[in-house]
């Protein structure tokens, strides 16, 4: 039951967007892996952002900046009082990822469908590949909110206090053993490991596998603390360029109600390829 | 050995060269909606499909070959229609080819696609990675002609 969580509001359920496909108020936005995905179908009223042609900058390796960020909302049809749904492929992963940007941006109303893309297929429930367009909206954003996002320096803080430091990526990843897949060198890293003192909890462990929906807050509780990821302390997670951790970090300040977690979206791609930076195998 | 594209995929690179950025994903869809399942005979032989180890989606594949000239079908599950966008591309591109044919391919033939201005290199790698694997199963079937010759 999503009551269990600490922030209940910021999941909704199929049903509830099901019933919400006509509602002003509400924009749905669909985020994935796949940039091809939204096209071959998706929920009715639904946009699309992706997570690369839509939130990175242009030129650097950052996030659009907040008049580029203010244009898309804009673009979408999103005001500042619009509760944001987002959902999306494989776990909601680049779901997640959209969700925090627009918190990175000040935005008051997100939610994550539970169970995504995957579950909402899997329901029988109708997709269309009608683009809809929605008026502009005056939106405005905040400037940019430092307490979610965690870059170099503040990982090197964090480390050297011993504070928590989550890595998300598979075992192979973690221990070094994979620096970047086969054939894949361009996103990999020069070396290989972790950052000294991160405990490796891969993301999908806070997913029901059967239903691609969050596990209850019980078992998501005692997924962290085994490994000493407690509420009382500073968390950062990272992954390899930081979606998959923007799950994990959803999952330790929205449902679990931690209230200091960053995501680290620089990540191994970055911390990999630091000359002189630490590095645990 | 010169490096050349065989005609039918030169034409699917020209015509992706010429699209503008929305085209290229509505083309792309296009293709990925083409892709043909395998025939009986392909999977009457027996053979058990190999995979594709360097796609994070999974893939498989296999090859049917007549008279010399290839065929490849591809299974792809069908929540990833950019990967299933590729291998349709591979497949109407090199329908019938020989395998001397797809040794020549650059392995960096899709540049001129311009289909960096949509996805990410590792997004493209899935491509590449369709590509090394087809060639090497043209390396090998050249390799089984050989030792047959001999």
């Amino acid at each position: 039951m999503s009551s269990e969580y600490a922030h209940p509001e910021a999941l909704v359920e199929t049903d509830w967007v099901a019933e919400h496909l006509n509602d002003p108020h509400v924009r749905l936005v669909e985020s994935n892996e796949d940039p091809l995905l939204y096209e071959t179908g998706h929920i009715p009223g639904a946009v699309k952002v992706d997570w690369f042609t839509t939130l990175q900058h242009p030129l650097r390796r950052d996030f659009i900046e907040k008049a580029q960020f203010e244009d898309l909302c804009r673009r979408l049809g999103i005001g500042n009082d619009t509760t944001v749904v987002f959902y999306g492929d494989k776990n909601n992963w680049f779901a997640c990822y959209a969700f925090w940007l627009f918190a990175y941006y000040g935005h008051q109303h997100l939610k994550i469908m539970n169970g995504g893309r995957t579950k909402w297929v899997a329901e029988g429930r109708p997709l269309t590949q009608e683009v809809p367009n929605y008026p502009p909206t005056e939106y405005v954003a905040r400037d940019p909110d430092p307490s979610v996002r965690a870059f170099r320096e503040d990982v090197f803080k964090q480390m050297e206090k011993g504070l928590p430091l989550v890595d998300v990526r598979s075992p192979q990843e973690y221990s070094g053993e994979l620096i970047h897949m086969p054939n894949y060198p361009q996103e990999g890293a020069q070396r290989g490991g972790h950052i000294p003192g991160a405990v490796n909890i891969p993301w999908a462990q806070a997913v029901n596998p059967e239903t691609s929906t969050f596990k209850p807050a019980a078992e998501l509780r005692q997924l962290y603390e085994q490994y000493g990821i407690t509420p009382d302390k500073e968390v950062i997670a990272y992954c390899r360029i930081g979606e998959r951790s923007s799950l994990t970090w959803f999952v330790l300040r929205y449902l679990l109600g931690y209230p200091n977690v960053k995501n680290y979206d620089g990540s191994w791609t970055e911390w990999g390829n630091l000359v002189n930076a630490p590095i645990e195998k | 050995m010169g490096e050349t594209l065989p005609p039918a995929l030169a034409e699917i690179v020209e015509d992706f060269r010429q699209c503008e950025r929305q085209e290229k994903i509505a083309l792309l869809v296009d293709y990925a909606s083409q892709l043909l399942p395998p025939p009986p005979e392909a999977l009457a032989d027996g053979d058990a499909p190999e995979s594709v180890p360097e796609c994070m989606t999974p893939v498989s594949l296999r090859v049917l070959e007549q008279n010399g000239r290839l065929r490849f079908y591809f299974d792809i599950p069908q929540d990833a229609p950019l990967i299933r966008g590729y291998a349709a591309i591979m497949q109407q591109g090199l329908w019938e080819v020989t395998p001397e044919e797809i040794l020549r391919i650059p392995a960096d033939f899709y540049h001129v696609m311009g289909l960096q201005e949509l996805l990410t290199p590792q997004r493209l790698n899935g491509l590449t990675a369709i590509l090394a694997h087809v060639k090497r199963v043209a390396t090998r079937l050249l390799a089984n002609r050989l030792a047959g010759e001999n």
